[in-house]
């Protein structure tokens, strides 16, 4: 392949962001000084393209580094992993977090998302104007701008914002709550304080399984993990051996807490019978579902117990290679993760010989860049391999054909995190929590208008009503409107339906999904419109557009909402109405991939259960 | 005895329509219904190139499956029932057709109309167009970031055409996103990767790197991602210009097959001659050494054909 680079070139320090990452150039081929031997060789074929991968973490670099992707650093970066421009170019300018054109170095990513609508974005978004200017202009120094953001997985603490600063000592953090001051002061060029986690509702509780190390682990220690229960699990498995633990995650009846509820162990059993090689496990940490925030507060929290959990995974499936993708907007959970991987495999719990037992697997970590899709499994795999985020089409599935074309586990960060407790006490007692459709307990991220938003762990089958009666019901004595179930994806259900038992199959039945583990509350204060109008511009900004119906699908029913939600139809309301229903059936039954396919259900459950532009006043 | 594998194709039944037809293992469901007569209607399917399914026009109805299957990708199995004119399939094309209609200039699409009339897909219902975009701004659109409007018109790609070179246009206000030329100046054919897909969402374009225009990007101007644009989003300049003139007449226009002269390969051509002018040349897409490919001498260099004396000598 012969590249064409773009005249520029790299700044110094562009360079040296990019070589941070893959080491210096070797030749003058892929962009080092010019030596005179040079001309006696070529590079190129397999070897130099099979570097691909590491386009998003080399992305990454020169984003923090300089605070844009510039044409010489792209063209460095396309020199250095033999990547045609054009296509580095058109995966740069797929995700959010990279810029294309100039940016100054600080930028508040303010969550104008629907929890922290509940929680008061909509004042510091006003505030902001005022004392600041528009989104995205500068103000007077040039040094920082601000820009609206969707949901950054900190609703249980709205309404959050995330600053990151470009430069020689890059810093990434979150404030949350954040208020128009402290968004100003980071503008103006103060590093906010390293965010410190608050802890959970349930804390020590007997009641909780996943969280039980919660606040009582020191997150950082290793040796804190061993002590409270840490490797048991894994001590365990090589004891079972690859087919005894498949045999108890497939009698503890798991499914998917990734929101497809698929059985676990048929997965795994799947993958482990493949005959082709190599294997690959991952963990699915993108969690950017509108009101999803569980993931984030594992890795807070517990992180070794998602590597244990995977390790366990990877001895069970054969695979010695694998990949935890976390999304890019959560700087603390990403520290506590990098340090674990780092002690885990300083300390023989990663690597050659784990534990001593001969069995070798090793992690490697991914940042996602501000992009939904690539919680879809196989967008994710097309991230990681260096390609747009664009979800492939299934057949084949990951089982037979996933990351790098190989048969591959891929998995939530909440399923694996199960396993642990599965390979301990067996499957079968496992499946003696939850109901018979739905074993164990679930993570549910309770935020909106309640009184104590957070993380709440309770047995399937717990009703709606005992899970917001946890967390306080709505705050302020308010009056509960309706419930967003499950997420964007997900739909509203009224206070009618708070006697639902929250499992796989009641859910199902009653024609919802636990999706996330979202339960977003909204009392009557709250008006609707703009939280439906919200939604449909999450899935408009978020859909990959690769396939027509959603990239078109997904702008129709925006417009079609403003115009309701404007009062000013074409033709009745009723054709409007109508509208929608054609447009969502249409993208429902004709897209690639599941964020099309449910890019109208909570809107349209809001049009079916609530008629908000019916009974209210919307402005 | 012979040393050649033969490779043996079962044959698969399946059911069509209510019909049972017979298919050769590998073959998409819309082979399959090609051969049964059914006229499905599809955008990004190339007979020479991967399939993407992406437009989601050709979408069928799959017994047991939950949404539609594109017919130009999924192959035919043993004992599938396929639907190709349900309720659900009219509806899934219609609202692609709208979809498209409404957001993107068809006009120099084969058979839109066609289409557009047999499912009944009244794009219009969306409202009237948006106003272009200016030259470069669906360029820089930044992904996740967008302007709603107010919904009281509807949304385009509409943007000035982009002529860079004098020997193809690029008028994106026509292009769909099949991905066919990406995919035929990448790995498919041209492995010259000049352009491709940017940005995200509604926002989503064809681009080479930064959009720098042609003339500074790796394009070699082959012309194989014009011979597969399904739009005319591609075009020739020659093509353009007699089109922008009100000139371009294709009932006045002969198609002459012959050999490209410039090099060994010995290339197909087929002329296309409007006034005693070439005004574009192709090469049959099921040509064994072309498979509709040529070079940039093969494409464009045809002008010394025709060079004419100049008047009065
Ligand atoms: C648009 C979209 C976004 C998704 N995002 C996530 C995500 O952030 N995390 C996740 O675990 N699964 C996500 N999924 C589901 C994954 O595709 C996949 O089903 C899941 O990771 C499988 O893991 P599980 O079997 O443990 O649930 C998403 C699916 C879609 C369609
Ligand atoms: S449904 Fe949407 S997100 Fe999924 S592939 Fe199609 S355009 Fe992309
Ligand atoms: S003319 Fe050839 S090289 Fe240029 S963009 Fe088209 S296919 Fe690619
Ligand atoms: S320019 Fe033509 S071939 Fe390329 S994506 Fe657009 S419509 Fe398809
Ligand atoms: S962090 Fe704002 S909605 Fe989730
Ligand atoms: S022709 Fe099948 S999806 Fe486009």
């Amino acid at each position: 392949m012969d590249l064409r680079i773009q005249d520029q070139t790299a700044t110094a320090v562009e360079r040296e962001a990019v070589d941070a990452v893959l080491g210096p150039p070797e030749s003058g081929w892929v962009g080092a000084a010019r030596t005179t031997t040079d001309g006696h060789f070529a590079v190129g074929g397999h070897a130099a393209r099979s570097e691909r991968h590491l386009l998003l973490p080399v992305l990454h670099a020169v984003q923090a580094r300089a605070g844009w992707i510039s044409p010489g650093a792209l063209g460095y970066v396309c020199r250095r992993l033999t990547i045609p421009p054009a296509e580095a170019y058109g995966v740069a300018s797929f995700y959010a977090l990279f810029a294309m054109e100039p940016r100054p170095p600080v930028v508040a990513h303010v969550c104008t998302d629907i929890g922290c609508m509940c929680r008061g974005s909509d004042e510091l978004v006003a505030e902001l104007q005022r004392t600041v200017g528009p989104a995205g202009e500068h103000p007077g120094n040039g040094h920082a701008i601000w820009l609206e953001s969707p949901c950054l997985g900190l609703c249980e603490r709205a309404p959050a914002v995330l600053v990151t600063e470009a430069g020689e000592d890059p810093s990434e953090r979150s404030i949350a709550p954040a208020s128009a001051d402290d968004v100003a002061a980071a503008l103006a060029g103060r590093v906010p304080e390293r965010m410190t986690p608050e802890p959970v509702a349930q804390q020590g509780s007997p009641d909780v399984r996943l969280m039980r190390r919660f606040g009582v682990v020191d997150p950082e220690s290793l040796d804190s993990y061993r002590s409270h229960g840490g490797y048991e699990a894994l001590r365990r498995a090589f004891a079972l051996g690859p087919a005894g633990v498949i045999r108890e995650v497939s009698d503890s009846r798991l499914l998917g807490r990734g929101g497809a509820a698929f059985p676990t162990g048929r997965k795994w059993e799947a993958v482990a019978r493949q005959p082709v090689r190599p294997h690959y496990l991952i963990c699915n940490a993108d969690e950017s579902e509108p009101g999803t925030f569980k993931d984030r507060i594992v890795f807070e929290q517990d992180p070794f117990s998602v590597i244990e959990a995977m390790t366990v995974a990877a001895l069970a499936t054969g695979c010695e290679h694998g990949y935890v993708y976390l999304r890019g907007e959560y700087p603390l959970a990403w520290e506590r993760l990098v340090n674990a991987v780092t002690l885990a495999r300083r300390h023989g719990f990663l690597g050659e010989n784990i534990m001593g037992q001969g069995m070798r697997f090793d992690i490697e970590l991914r940042k996602g860049a501000g992009a939904y899709i690539c919680g879809e499994e196989t967008a994710l795999f097309n991230s990681i391999e260096g390609l747009r985020g664009e979800p492939r089409n299934k057949p084949p599935f990951p089982v037979d054909s996933g990351l790098f074309g190989k048969p591959t586990v891929i998995n939530n960060v909440e399923t694996l995190v199960n396993v642990l407790d599965i390979v301990l006490e067996g499957g079968r007692a496992f499946a003696q929590r939850g109901t018979e459709g739905s074993t164990g307990t679930r993570l549910f991220c309770l935020s909106g208008s309640v009184e104590r938003p957070g993380l709440y762990e309770v047995p399937f089958g717990t009703t709606l009503r005992a899970l917001l009666d946890m967390a306080g019901g709505v705050r302020a004595g308010r009056e509960l409107r309706s419930i967003l179930l499950g997420g964007a994806a997900g739909a509203f259900v009224g206070p009618d339906m708070l006697d639902l038992e929250l499992s796989f199959e009641a859910t199902r039945e009653a024609g919802v999904t636990l999706g996330s583990g979202v339960v977003m509350v909204f009392d009557e204060t709250v008006p609707l419109a703009p939280v439906l109008l919200r939604i449909a511009a999450f899935f408009r900004d978020e859909s990959c557009g690769q396939c027509v119906p959603c990239r078109v699908g997904t702008v129709r029913q925006q417009e079609a909402l403003l115009r309701l939600v404007s009062d000013r139809p074409r033709g009745s309301v009723e054709d409007e109405l109508a509208l929608l229903d054609e447009i969502a059936r249409g993208m429902r039954d004709a897209s690639i991939c599941g964020l099309g396919q449910t890019a109208a259900n909570a809107i349209e459950s809001a049009l079916r259960g609530l008629r908000p532009f019916r009974t209210e006043a919307v402005s | 005895m012979s040393a050649v594998p033969v490779t043996l194709r079962r044959t698969v039944e399946l059911e069509i329509d209510g019909e049972a037809v017979r298919a050769r293992e590998g073959e998409t469901i819309l082979g399959a219904c090609r051969r049964s007569g059914l006229d499905i209607p599809t955008l990004c399917f190339g007979e020479t190139l991967t399939p993407v399914n992406a437009c989601r026009v050709c979408m069928v109805e799959v017994e047991g499956s939950r949404v539609l299957v594109p017919s130009c990708a999924r192959k035919v199995e043993d004992g599938m029932k396929v639907k190709t004119a349900s309720e659900r399939v009219r509806h899934a094309r219609k609202m692609v057709l709208e979809f498209l209609g409404s957001s993107v200039d068809l006009s120099t699409t084969p058979r839109a109309d066609e289409w557009m009339a047999e499912y009944d897909a009244r794009p219009e219902r969306y409202g009237p167009p948006a106003p272009p975009a200016a030259e470069g701004e669906r360029d820089r659109a930044q992904a996740g970031h967008h302007h709603a409007g107010d919904g009281q018109t509807a949304a385009t790609v509409a943007q000035p055409v982009k002529v860079d070179n004098e020997l193809y246009v690029r008028d994106y206000a026509k292009c769909i996103l099949c991905y066919k030329c990406v995919e035929g100046c990448g790995t498919d054919w041209q492995n010259t990767f000049a352009i491709a897909v940017a940005g995200r969402g509604f926002e989503t374009r064809i681009a080479t790197e930064y959009a720098v225009p042609l003339p500074g990007s790796a394009c070699v101007y082959c012309g194989n991602c014009i011979a597969v644009c399904p739009t005319g989003a591609l075009m020739f300049k020659s093509e353009h210009d007699r089109r922008a003139e009100g000139t371009w007449d294709e009932s006045q226009q002969t198609q002459t097959d012959t050999i490209c002269p410039y090099c060994g390969v010995g290339c197909n051509l087929t002329l296309h001659v409007q006034d005693n002018t070439i005004v574009k040349v192709t090469s049959p897409l099921d040509h064994d050494v072309t498979s509709g490919n040529l070079c940039v001498k093969g494409r464009f260099g045809f002008q010394h054909v025709q060079s004419r004396a100049p008047k009065g000598v």
